[in-house]
Formats: C-alpha cells, structure tokens, sequence
C-alpha cells in the first residue's frame, strides 16, 4: 500500500467530521492530539509524552524534593508559614468561592442546561450506578472520611482552643460535661460544621472541574487534559505556555498531595496497627511505615497493570462494600435508635447553619473557619485536578443532571450518614465517659488524630476485628489513590492521550512510592504538604473561570 | 478454507501495515474471503479521532477503501475500551470471537527483551485466539 492511499483513506473521515453520539458542538481546532508529544525509547521501553509538561513537571518535583531535604530548616517552615498565610489571608476569598461553586452547579442542575448528555445525546454511560458511584466516592474522599469520621466532630464538640464552629458553646469545659441542653447545642454545631466541611462544597469543587473536563473532551472533542476546560477563554492559545502552566501546576498539586498523603498515610496507619496490636514503638523508627510505602506501591503497581476496570474499579468496589459493612456495624453496635433519630436531625443542622458557616466575613470564629474551613477549601481545590480528572474519564455518558445528583446531591447524603454513625457514637462516648473515653484522650488530652478512629472502635463490641478492617480499608483506599493517581497525571503528561504505553503509569506509581519515602526518611512531609495545599488558592481563581467557561460550553450545547 | 480474515489495526500506524496488509488481501484473495478491519480506541479524544464515531467513520473509510481497490469484500469493527492501555488485547480477542473470524493477521514488532515482561498485542492475541493467527514482523 502507497503512502497515497493512506491519505485517501482519512480524508473522507475528515470532510464530514461526524459528530458525537447525536447533536453535539465539536469545536474545531487546528491542535492534533498528541502533536506537542515526543516518543523516546528508553532502553526497551517506548514512551509517548507531552513536552514540556511531562519533563517540567518531572523535573519541578525532583527540585522540589532535593531542595526540601537539602534545606529542611528552612523551606519546612517557610512553606508551612505561606499554606497559614494564605488559609488566614484569603480564607474568605476560599469560602466565597465555595460558595459560587455549589451556586453554579445547583444552578445548572435545575436549568435547562441539565439536560446535555455528556459525550452526545445519544451516548450511553460507560459504568453501572454502582461501579460509577463506588469509584467517586473512593477517589472523592474515602480516605478522609476514615481520618476525620471520629476526630472532626469530636475535636468541635469538645475543643479547648476554642475552634469550635461559630464560636458557640462547647460541650465538655474542663474535662466536666456542662448542662444537657448546652451539650446538645454543642454536638448540633459539631456535625453541622463537620457535615459542612464534607457536604455540597467540596463536592461541588470536584464537580465543576470534572463536568468541565468531561464536557470539553466528549462534547467538544478536546484532550482530556486540564488546559482543555480554558479554551473558551484562551482560544488557540490554550495550547502554549498558558496551557503548560495549568497542565504542570495540575501535576504537581496531585503528584505532592499523593505522595504526602500517602506519607502521612503509611504513619496513620503504622499508628494503627501499634494500638490494635499493641506495638507502641513500631512508628518509632521510619522502618514499618516504609515498608507499608512499598506495599502499597506495589498493591498499586498490580492494580494499575490490570487496568481501570480490573484494577481501580474493583478496589473502589471492594472498599465500598468494606466501609459500607464497618458503618452498618458501628451503628448497629453504637447507640442505633440515637443515631438513627440524630440524622435527620443533622441533616436539618446542616440545612439551617449552612447559611452561618459559608458566610465569608464578619465572623470571630478564626479557629475554625481559618484553621479548618479554609484549609480544606484549599486542601479540597487542590485535589480538584486529580478528583476532577479521575471522575471525568469515568462519567461519559451521563446526562448534566444526573451528573451533579450523583456528584453532589448524594454524596453530601452519604457523608452525612458516614459522618452521624462515626461522629455521633464518638461524641456519645465522649457525653457517657467523658475523659474516661479514648476519643477523650486521642482528641483533646493529647492531640493523636490518626489513632482517633481506633480509639472509638476499642470501646465498641469486636473492637479487633473492626479495628482491622479499618486498618485495610486505610490501606485499600491509599492503593486506589495510587492506581488512579497515576493514571490521571499520566493523561495530562502525555497531553490527554489516554492510550499512551503503560510503563509510563507504572513509573508515576513508583515516582509517587519514591517521593513518599524519600520525605518520610528525611523529613519534609509537612512542608510539601503545604506546598502542595498552597496550590488551592491559584486554582480557586482557576475553578472560578472554569465556571464561567463550563456555563459557556453547556449553553452551546443542544439540549 | 477460511472465510473471514480479521485485521487488526491501529489507526495511529497506519503507514506501517504495508506488508501485513498485502499479506491479508494476498490471503483473503486466494481463499475469497472477507476482511475485516478491527481497532480499538478509548472514549476521550485521540489523535486518531476526536469522537468513537469519527473513529469507525475512519475505520470504515479504510475498509472501503482497500476493499474497492482490491476487488474484495470488507467490514469494519471500530471497538471502544474504557483503558485501551491495558485492555486492547481483551477487547480484540472477544471481537475476534463475536465477529466469527478464522484467521488473524496483524502487524508486530520484532521481538525484543520486554517480550518477556509485557508481550506485544501480536503475542498475545496468537497465545489466546481460538482464530488461526498470522503475526506479520
């Protein structure tokens, strides 16, 4: 066959451009998938990836490691002195933006525009509800529930420095129980502003960016890459240095908030396994915690070669079915008819403070809405990149609507419900024992947040077997963190290719394992940690303009 | 002896099927058979194609094509995978099944040391295919 021939052959599929499953607005575009992307083969391995971003961001990430080892002393506490700057300087510039988030997305899914299907209007979804939901959730915030599930509410109900939400009252003062009615006035104020933290806002962050991605690569046909949401604001130039600023500043706040977390991980979950098993000085060296680094990179490594459906999916099923069972346990061995009742009743807590918590000024509660609010706001936009990628790629095929019910609406439900069975029996532990509890003791006497969660289950029925699960399912939920991690700062280092070699997913697992164990031996995860939070507030301004670009994209879009 | 030549393609490389191809309508000639095209794309935009449908819209075109030029009969089977990083050997397997091919013939590289860690979709495709398959170097 001639080299003619191979033209003939595609310029019929050229002509006619079809368009997607149904009406839909291709935007047309002289940017060729791929073309900015080099193939090096390195020894036998052939790769296939952006230039600049894969080696920018390859290369920012080693600087960023060396330098914080080199100059510990330095950069950890100029880094963690810039991430409190900038959560108590603009920690209403974060709440207000928030704030528009959820606006917008509530806005669209009640407009017209909730009926655009992504990926055309004849596309039919590419998941079940249940594999779609479980990975959502297990990319979204499965981690963070285990975490904070026990430590956020009781911390708020109980606090001694004062950062309780709103400033209101507290219900234990000087390891005393104060009077029933303050106590119930101070566990309302906690779940409200926990549920707060873990409700509509951030899922409403994660939203937009995925609805955009998704949008403007199935609707619109551009890479499946961050740079691409900027387009109607950008035009053609989206494809130079302005896109690689975005593609690498998306990189390295997933790459850093990874490896950190997954730092940070390894430690919680060292802690864990001590308590349950009785080895209190297994964290004390960085040995086990590394080794846990290696485990999971290697969990992860086996997860990413059997591909998103054998491997992300399955793991994101298998922890949903885990969490699922360890919370019907805790309620059922918890105090049931109580929590059963409390929901509804935080639910409604939720409803009517919203109003009070997302207020961005005039308020004396700088505890709280500096220390804890803006700094998941932060936290939370700075995981929108990889959260928003990941749930993208898995969302074609869903109507708008469908969309942000699934996104926003129920999740905010889920973590309400997560949140009163591990908070609610936390804070009855706490109104029952007081500082007899080990809530009391891991939350305010001395500060142990990652033993927190432990500490509740040691004083429920089977507190071994639970405590192990918990234990697994910190671990399950860091391997998929890992698996998808990679896969989406794959994509965008090869430009939005999603068919690109996959040594090159398994060399992102093992960077992120080296990353995390390098700052866990020479210190540093705090500081990076930081850095990588301190990335919220410039893609807070960047979300905002995705805002405007996603409502422009939709309203071109036939209905 | 055989009635349907599967050819697997990748739309990327589509300069480089030479000899593979001439191989397949070579065979499909002698034994009057039909050839059908198969590729596997993922769901977002590629280089290839910014939609699936503009995908086996180029997928058609090809068979079309050399089918005219060739006098014979084609198909084309655009397959759409939601990671064709690692699931393009599964997903060409099961179209070989459903499509009722008894002969492959595709394309590989010359074998090399990473053969041993991950094998070529060539090398896969002849490890598992109930089809007769002809890997063309």
């Amino acid at each position: 066959m001639s080299q003619t021939d191979d033209d003939d052959a595609t310029t019929p599929a050229e002509e006619a451009l079809p368009e997607p499953e149904g009406a839909s607005e291709i935007i047309e575009t002289d940017y060729e998938i791929g073309q900015d992307n080099i193939t090096p083969k390195i020894g036998p391995f052939g790769l296939d990836i952006h230039n600049p971003v894969f080696v920018v961001s390859g290369l920012v990430v080693v600087a960023f490691v060396i330098i914080t080892l080199a100059f510990q002393d330095a950069v950890g506490p100029a880094l963690g002195a810039m991430r409190g700057y900038l959560t108590s300087t603009f920690d209403w510039f974060l709440i207000m933006a928030g704030n528009i988030f959820v606006l917008v997305c509530l806005g669209i899914l009640v407009s017209p525009l909730g009926k655009v299907r992504l990926g055309g209007a004849d596309a039919t979804p590419d998941y079940s509800y249940g594999g779609w939901f479980a990975m959502l959730f297990a990319a979204g915030m499965g981690i963070g529930l285990m975490f904070f599930g026990v430590l956020e509410p009781a911390y708020y109900f109980a606090t001694p420095w004062g950062d309780q939400p709103l400033s209101r009252d507290i219900g234990i003062v000087d390891g005393a129980l104060v009077d029933p009615a303050t106590v119930e006035a101070a566990r309302r104020t906690a779940m409200a502003g926990t549920i707060y933290h873990w409700g509509l806002h951030p899922w409403a962050m994660y939203a937009v960016v995925a609805l955009s991605l998704a949008l403007f690569a199935y609707n619109k046909g551009l890479p499946l890459t961050v740079r691409s949401i900027f387009y109607p604001i950008f035009g053609e130039k989206i494809w130079g240095w302005r896109g690689h600023v975005i593609d690498i500043l998306a990189v390295f706040a997933t790459l850093f908030g990874l490896a950190t977390s997954l730092g940070f991980g390894a430690q919680q979950a060292t802690a864990g396994i001590g308590f349950v098993f009785g080895m209190e000085d297994l964290g004390a060296t960085a040995t086990f915690p590394v080794i846990l680094i290696a485990i999971i990179t290697a969990l992860a490594l086996v997860s990413v070669l059997r591909g998103l459906d054998g491997g992300v999916k399955v793991l994101s099923e298998v922890n949903m079915v885990l969490a699922i069972l360890l919370m019907v346990f805790v309620i059922l061995v918890g105090p049931t008819f109580t929590l059963v009742s409390q929901f509804f009743g935080n639910l409604g807590a939720y409803a009517t403070e919203i109003l009070a918590l997302s207020n961005p000024i005039g308020r004396d509660d700088d505890g709280y809405r500096q220390g804890w609010t803006a700094f998941y706001w932060a936290w939370w936009i700075s995981w929108s990149p990889f959260v928003g990628m990941f749930i993208a790629r898995v969302s074609r095929g869903r109507t708008v609507r469908e969309f942000i019910t699934c996104v926003l609406l129920i999740p905010t439900i889920v973590s309400a419900i997560w949140m009163t069975a591990f908070g609610g029996t936390a804070i009855d532990q706490l109104i029952n024992s007081v500082t007899e509890s080990a809530v009391y003791g891991f939350v305010i006497d001395a500060y142990v947040p990652e033993l927190s969660l432990f500490g509740m289950l040691s004083e429920l029925p089977f507190a071994a077997i639970t405590s192990v699960i918990g234990i697994i399912l910190v671990i399950v939920f860091f391997v998929t963190s890992s698996d998808s991690g990679s896969l989406v700062i794959d994509t965008i280092t090869a430009g939005g290719k999603i068919n690109a070699p996959v040594s090159q997913r398994v060399f992102w697992v093992i960077f992120e394992g080296l990353v995390a164990a390098a700052l866990l031996l020479g210190g540093g995860l705090v500081a990076l940690q930081a850095a990588s939070v301190s990335t919220g507030l410039p893609f807070a301004v960047v979300l905002l303009l995705a805002c405007f670009a996603l409502v422009k994209g939709l309203m071109n879009e036939p209905r | 002896m055989y009635r349907k030549v599967i050819f697997p393609v990748d739309l990327t490389h589509i300069d480089q099927l030479g000899r593979a191809l001439q191989t397949a309508i070579d065979l499909a000639r002698h034994y009057k058979a039909e050839i059908c095209f198969i590729a596997v794309t993922g769901t977002a935009p590629s280089a290839v194609a910014r939609t699936p449908q503009e995908f086996q819209a180029k997928l058609e075109a090809l068979a079309a094509e050399q089918g005219q030029a060739h006098g014979l009969t084609t198909s084309a089977m655009a397959l759409t995978s939601h990671d064709p990083s690692i699931d393009t050997d599964k997903t060409l397997l099961a179209a070989i099944r459903e499509a009722g091919g008894d002969l492959v013939i595709m394309q590989t590289h010359a074998p090399n040391a990473l053969d041993y860690i991950w094998a070529g979709h060539g090398d896969t495709i002849a490890a598992h295919s109930e089809a007769s398959v002809f890997l063309v170097r």
